[in-house]
């Protein structure tokens, strides 16, 4: 289960299990790369729906139909099921360039004609059905690579997709429907996009469009949240790429976000579960952070490894810090984090003569951003 | 007076003007037109825009009232004049909307209330800011203080909230080219409210809040028996088995109590906690304050209570021990006086007096400058 839930700004690849926060050269590089690629690259906008019917290829087909009218060069390069009487009537004042059928295995498949399409070039091409196979030996195995090829050509694309296809949403959505459709999207290939949006609509209203067979409400509403924290997780990102390439610093965002702060002797079972039913019910984000400290007892140590192989198990990202007052480099890390909650342990440490501020109070002082929550220490119940 | 059945209410979500609200909700209008439902415009802003207003044609509309107030006329919705009409639905645009001074109720959601009571279904529209829940957050990131709020339980109880998108983009390009307001009106939008940052931070605030209905409403349906979340099962001291999370807010008269009490509400409902706010009095304190947050607070439904102590602390731990509180929200305390550098702030002592109990400190949020 913990793992189905995967922290929301973690992507595979990009965040190893200790990270070091600043970016690297080679990110950097992969930045301003990626940079250079997209400006000669065309733009990508995709429409996100949960279910059949919620009205994606309408969506969709009429922005071709709105840019036309505004004046750019638009195709549709694939539709696909059955066309309904509204799109149908967009279509007709839209140029096609129509799939290739092609035969293979005894089934039938649908390719979009790239040939045709190099040699039209167009602005703008709509392409329904992202997820489909290509037949083997074609130029790629998968439409969203030929998507991807018509976008390195400079060539705009308008497509739209339903979550059920995003690859790494597919444990989820089959744990949710009892099945999974073998055709799917990676989920790097919409946070490309330069634009993505949802098209949400309630399960009842589907249900009324059917006929006869009603699907599950529930099942469609729990798809449907699904398909909405996705495109909440992609806005998330282009929020922060944006925030970063223009140098502004963002403290607080949409999101919460969780910093449980582990000390060899803190309630670090506590903290945790409970900083993992804040990332769950919240959709948020779990991170853990501990300060490096050289002089640890074999048993602190022991203690602080067993606390983070429970983060690890609860896939919190795990992050080291460095630097020689506790209370500065937590503070540091929670802002650059925009992090919503700060989970401490209490201090044990009797107050019977103070000299100075114990660092809980300093950092209850210090918090500006963000709530920190204490928690009771183990031998206090 | 006979039992009848409370009308349902539909809520278009959205994240700022011009995301197409309206339109969505005149489509679903027109569609139970042509269906042969008895529907009528209540309340319709047409803001001038051609889409929208060309949207309404065949509808039937109910006229607004016209009231003086300060020296001026206003038009607000004739809730009135539709319970005589008694539709089967009543479309009513801009729920968060406060009435002129002079209306049978202060907010136009409780004037939906009031159809929805007399059996009226209801399409209505919102933009996300205006969530109680989430007004601070909301000026955090945007630097404008939403004055027009809804209650979150009003919105959670509609049996529908549907999410408008739009990518900040389009909303732009329509803003430039005068679909939302008129050019000098856009010029001024466009470089405050609906700057990039703003819209796309507004935007994930809507997804994700529209997701949380869903999941709420899922968690509420008959048949729901969610599986227990993955290392919730029995963590020791935080919830054991059974014991549902009690959240304490602790007011006081300052000002910044309206942010605690929105904040520790807020987890509450995530958390689906229980919620309760107390307030210690000693006499002669400013009780105008306190009896304000005190009405907001019942307001979103936090079963609030005033106490009367000398020993605030103390009165703090007591309660929250007798009524099992899991989690106290306090505020930052005032630093101790420069004379006494040593002395304990009721922060520290309730911390040291409730170490069975989670305390959580809230920051009063501030714009970065």
């Amino acid at each position: 289960m913990a793992s189905e839930a995967s922290p929301a700004l973690v992507y595979p690849g990009n965040v190893p299990d200790v990270t070091d926060h600043r970016p690297s050269p080679e990110e950097l590089l992969r930045r301003v790369q990626a940079d250079e690629r997209r400006e000669r690259r065309g733009r990508l906008k995709v429409f996100l729906g949960y279910a059949s019917r919620v009205g994606k290829s309408y969506r969709m087909f009429d922005e071709g139909r709105r840019r036309k009218q505004r004046g750019q060069d638009v195709v549709v390069g694939a539709v696909q099921g059955a066309i309904t009487p509204d799109v149908q009537e967009i279509l007709s004042c839209l140029e096609m360039v129509p799939t290739l059928l092609e035969k293979h295995g005894g089934a039938d498949y649908r390719v979009i004609d790239m040939a045709a399409l190099f040699r039209r070039h167009p602005g703008v091409c709509v392409i329904d059905g992202l997820a489909h196979f290509n037949p083997p030996g074609s130029r790629n195995p998968e439409r969203w690579q030929d998507v991807e090829e018509l976008l390195d050509h400079g060539i705009s694309v308008i497509t739209a997709v339903n979550v059920q296809h995003i690859r790494e949403k597919q444990d989820e959505v089959e744990r949710i429907a009892g099945k999974r459709p073998s055709d799917s999207v990676p989920q790097a290939f919409l946070l490309e996009a330069e634009e993505i949006e949802v098209v949400d609509a309630p399960p009842d209203a589907l249900i009324d469009r059917t006929d006869g067979v009603a699907p599950d409400s529930r099942r469609l509403a729990e798809l449907r949240e699904l398909a909405l924290l996705l495109a909440a997780d992609v806005v998330d990102r282009q929020l922060q790429e944006y925030l970063e390439s223009h140098g502004i610093a963002a403290r607080w965002g949409a999101q919460e976000r969780v910093l449980v702060c582990l000390t060899p002797r803190s309630n670090a079972r506590d903290m945790l579960h409970s900083g993992l039913r804040n990332k769950l019910r919240f959709h948020g984000a779990l991170l853990v952070a501990y300060v490096e400290q050289h002089a640890l007892s074999a048993e602190d140590r022991g203690n602080l490894d067993a606390h983070l192989a429970m983060a690890r198990d609860m896939e919190a990202e795990i992050h080291c810090l460095q630097g020689d007052d506790f209370v500065d480099a937590i503070l540091d890390f929670a802002r650059e984090q925009r992090i919503t909650q700060l989970f401490l342990g209490h201090s044990s440490r009797p107050r019977v003569l103070r000299l100075g501020r114990n660092p809980i109070e300093r950092l209850i002082d210090a918090a500006e951003d963000f709530d920190i929550r204490l928690f009771p220490h183990p031998e206090a119940k | 007076m006979s039992e009848t059945r409370r009308g349902r209410l539909k809520i278009y979500l959205g994240y700022a003007a011009g995301v197409g609200k309206t339109y969505r909700a005149l489509e679903d209008a027109q569609l139970l037109h042509q269906q042969g439902v008895d529907i009528v415009i209540g309340y319709f802003e047409p803001h001038g825009r051609q889409d929208t207003i060309a949207k309404t044609e065949g509808l039937e509309s109910i006229p607004r009232r016209t009231l003086a107030y300060g020296g001026s006329q206003f038009q607000e919705m004739d809730t009135a004049a539709i319970l005589r009409r008694q539709p089967a639905v009543a479309l009513v645009d801009e729920f968060a909307h406060t009435n002129v001074p002079g209306c049978e109720r202060v907010k136009r959601w409780e004037d939906v209330n009031a159809l929805l009571e007399a059996g009226i279904d209801v399409i209505t529209t919102m933009n996300v800011q205006h969530l109680e829940s989430l007004n601070d957050q909301v000026w955090h990131v945007t630097g404008v203080r939403v004055r027009e709020t809804v209650p979150d339980w009003v919105v959670d109880e509609a049996d529908e909230v549907v999410f408008v998108d739009l990518t900040p983009g389009a909303l732009r390009n329509r803003l430039e080219r005068g679909v939302v307001y008129g050019t000098e009106k856009a010029r001024r939008a466009m470089e405050n409210f609906f700057v990039e940052t703003n819209l796309t931070a507004l935007r994930e605030m809507a997804m994700r809040h529209t997701a949380h209905e869903v999941e709420e409403k899922l968690a509420a349906a008959p048949a729901a028996a969610p599986a227990p979340v993955a290392g919730e099962s029995s963590p020791p001291g935080t919830q054991p088995a059974g014991r549902k999370e009690r959240i304490l807010i602790c007011l006081t008269g300052s000002p910044s109590s309206a942010m605690l009490i929105r904040r520790g509400k807020r987890v509450a409902d995530y958390l689906q906690a229980d919620c309760l706010a107390i307030h210690v009095a000693r006499n002669g304190e400013g009780r105008q304050d306190v009896e304000r947050h005190m009405s907001f607070a019942r307001n979103l439904r936090i079963d609030a209570h005033i106490l009367q102590g000398e020993d605030i602390p103390r009165a703090i731990v007591e309660f929250a021990h007798g009524e099992r509180v899991t989690q106290i929200f306090m505020g930052r305390s005032t630093p101790p006086p420069w004379w006494n550098p040593f002395q304990e702030t009721v922060v520290q002592q309730v911390v040291r007096h409730a170490l069975d109990v989670q305390i959580t400190i809230v920051a009063e949020r501030r714009r970065p400058a």
